[in-house]
């Protein structure tokens, strides 16, 4: 197995969450954009999968906003999905 | 083949509010523990808890446990045993206490006391008028809660075993319970853990319903490895419903919206709640409109290409009042449900909320079963404590914040009985020969496939039977048709084929295994449900619509092997006050 195999599935576990909302949000997200993310997106989801579910979530209902540029792209295309 | 082998005082098995509760007791008193979590701790479902934990401390009027008790055993339609209810009621002041000195950041009084909350159910004198009783932290209880007790936990020096899936009990030729087959994701390296004793934390397993506010997690994994290993699940027809989670989502709306003035209409566009309850209409209780809105859409009257949901409008209350005091609906509907609530009405559904029944305890949290004409004979070595215990504190309707309680009593009472009980067992028993055998087989079925269905499309034919057949609404027809199909998903889910055959992090073989924990909670409820003749708090019959205390005042007990079901008393008599009688529940 390569080891990007195991990082993709690792995301896609971590990516199970404690609350449903997020489990909702972040299938949608990985569906759509998984396969597409860049190296340096996908170092700023593995940090995002670190947060608390209720931090991730407010970030991503628009009622926190992230600290870097970087962030705040890949945050839009998880709120958009 | 020879498994690589550790050893450990006792092992629990879940890193949610009760596993790190019980945790925290044993590794304090200096024990080796180790908790197995498929997710990081503080991800686990205990963290979407927003209400309180119902404690009597009378901080906002006068209050006291055997009014809480009261409350408790008439929310549980009389079928919680009374001597847990008892046992929780009076502990709950101390464990909340304790974790105010834990550090976690309760809502506060001007006057510094923690502040207490109403909630549905809690009443002053039995019944008599509403009392604040949930202590809370924001809408952030459990997130908060979990946060502490994970804390405190690695303070202790709890050992974490994270990411790592628990597969099998393992039992010896006495029925003793000396460890667990677990695997590590990462790897999939599969490790026997031997252990004096094992503790079930696994939570709740909402998933089996199509319609659900559980997280994903949420896969009753605790029940499928008692129920293989001969232990009967207890209560299973019992699950508390809410009744407008986003339909296809599950995400809940909170009843605010019909207090602030929303109302639901079926495919007509009739208000249909004005036949069912022409007084208080939209704002009657969650089981009354949870039922009304399943008899619209069985009797053809649902919205949508399945006609499977009905509408939730709000748009006559105008943006302002939507925007000022409904605040957040608005963003949740637009991404859960696809709809702007300002302009169209949100489809909603009756939707799986909490769990009532579970693995069979008492209030120390160790398993019980019937055995040699005892109804609750100890299973040597062996505990189940929160949503995936049946201590039985809910019965058959669990009452607002009791759960969180639940999480923190018998957590606690859990770890402070191994704590004594490790003290008069300090030996290890021995492993059987064959140990890890069993879980080897069941991935080697899996590992094995060359063809068969995608455990997505059998998960899916799971929740579709079990949605339809084991819902708000019950009857005779429905239940006794669903325990037919879902013995036949049963037969499908040993048939299933995963593509994938790599060991290392393969979320498909992970799925595979929580499908087989899946079926069986689904097995448990339809059959337990079809069983039970009787209408009783969640359990809601049209073709026995009354309580039946003659016949019915009993547990039930769902075995796995023979697929078959036992009873066992329920125990109305309490530790040390007068039993509360069953009387009909009005409120």
């Amino acid at each position: 197995m390569t080891l990007d195999k195991i990082r993709l599935e690792r995301i896609i576990w971590r990516s199970r969450r404690g609350l449903l909302e997020m489990d909702l949000i972040l299938e949608r997200f990985l569906s759509k954009h998984l396969n597409s993310l860049s190296e340096e997106e996908l170092l700023v989801y593995d940090n995002f999968l670190l947060l608390s579910d209720n931090e991730f979530l407010d970030l991503v209902m628009e009622r926190a906003e992230p600290q870097e540029l970087a962030e705040l792209h890949l945050l839009q295309k998880i709120r958009n999905s | 083949m020879a498994l690589t082998k550790q050893v450990f005082d006792t092992v629990i098995v879940g890193g949610g509010g009760s596993g790190l509760r019980a945790a925290l007791q044993l590794a304090e008193a200096g024990y080796r523990v180790a908790v197995f979590s498929k997710v990081f701790p503080t991800r686990s479902h205990t963290v979407a808890a927003q209400g309180g934990i119902g404690a009597s401390l009378g901080n906002m009027q006068e209050d006291n446990w055997l009014w809480h008790m009261y409350d408790t055993i008439k929310g549980s339609d009389y079928l919680g045993d009374q001597d847990a209810i008892e046992y929780m009621c009076r502990k709950a002041a101390e464990v909340v206490y304790e974790l105010e000195h834990f550090g976690m950041p309760f809502d506060r009084n001007p006057d510094g006391t923690i502040y207490q909350r109403p909630f549905g159910g809690h009443s002053q004198n039995f019944g008599e008028k509403p009392v604040q009783r949930a202590c809370a932290a924001a809408d952030r209880t459990g997130h908060a809660m979990l946060h502490t007790l994970y804390q405190r936990n690695v303070r202790a020096r709890c050992q974490f075993f994270i990411e790592w899936m628990a597969l099998d009990l393992i039992r010896d030729s006495e029925g003793a319970v000396v460890g667990i087959v677990a695997m590590e994701m990462e790897t999939g390296q599969v490790v026997v853990f031997q252990s004096k004793s094992v503790v079930l934390a696994t939570g709740g397993a909402g998933r089996i319903y199509r319609s659900s506010t559980n997280a994903y997690i949420n896969t009753g994994d605790g029940m499928g490895m008692a129920a293989r290993a001969g232990i009967p699940l207890e209560d299973m027809e019992f699950w508390q419903f809410h009744p407008t989670g986003v339909a296809g989502a599950g995400v809940l709306i909170t009843e605010g919206v019909r207090g602030e003035g929303g109302i639901l209409l079926n495919s007509q566009g009739e208000r249909f709640m004005e036949r069912y309850a022409p007084t208080m209409k939209d704002l009657a209780s969650r089981d009354v409109v949870s039922r009304a809105m399943d008899q619209e859409i069985k009797e053809g009257r649902g919205v949508g290409p399945e006609k499977d949901h009905v509408l939730l409008k709000l748009d006559h209350l105008g943006p302002d009042v939507i925007n000022k005091r409904l605040p957040g609906i608005r963003e949740i509907a637009i991404k859960f449900a696809h709809v702007d609530p300002i302009k169209e009405p949100i489809p909603v559904v009756p939707t799986c909320h909490y769990q009532m029944g579970g693995i069979p305890t008492n209030y120390y949290g160790q398993v019980v079963v019937p055995k040699n004409g005892n109804p609750n004979s100890i299973v040597p070595g062996l505990y189940a404590i929160g949503e995936c215990a049946c201590v039985s504190v809910h019965g058959a309707n669990r009452l607002g914040t009791n759960s969180l309680l639940d999480l923190l009593v018998f957590g606690k009472s859990a770890g402070d009985h191994l704590v004594e009980w490790l003290k008069t067992n300090p030996q290890h028993r021995d492993l059987p020969k064959d140990a890890g055998d069993f879980s080897l087989s069941r991935l080697a079925r899996i590992d094995g496939s060359t063809s068969g269905e995608s455990v997505h499309e059998v998960g899916a034919e799971i929740r579709r039977t079990v949605q339809n057949h084991a819902g708000v609404f019950r009857t005779d027809a429905l239940l006794s048709e669903g325990v037919e199909k879902i013995k036949e998903v049963a037969e499908r889910v040993q048939r299933t084929h995963v593509k994938d055959k790599s060991k290392v992090f393969n979320t498909a073989r992970i799925e595979a295994l929580e499908l087989e924990n899946l079926i069986v909670v689904a097995q448990a409820t339809l059959v337990s449900a079809d069983a039970r003749k009787e209408s009783r708090g969640a359990h809601a019959r049209d073709d026995f619509k009354e309580r039946d205390d003659k016949n019915w005042l009993k547990h039930s007990l769902w075995y796995l092997e023979q697929n078959r079901m036992d009873y066992k008393p329920v125990n109305l008599k309490p530790l040390t006050v007068e039993s509360f009688e069953p009387k009909v529940r009005v409120y």
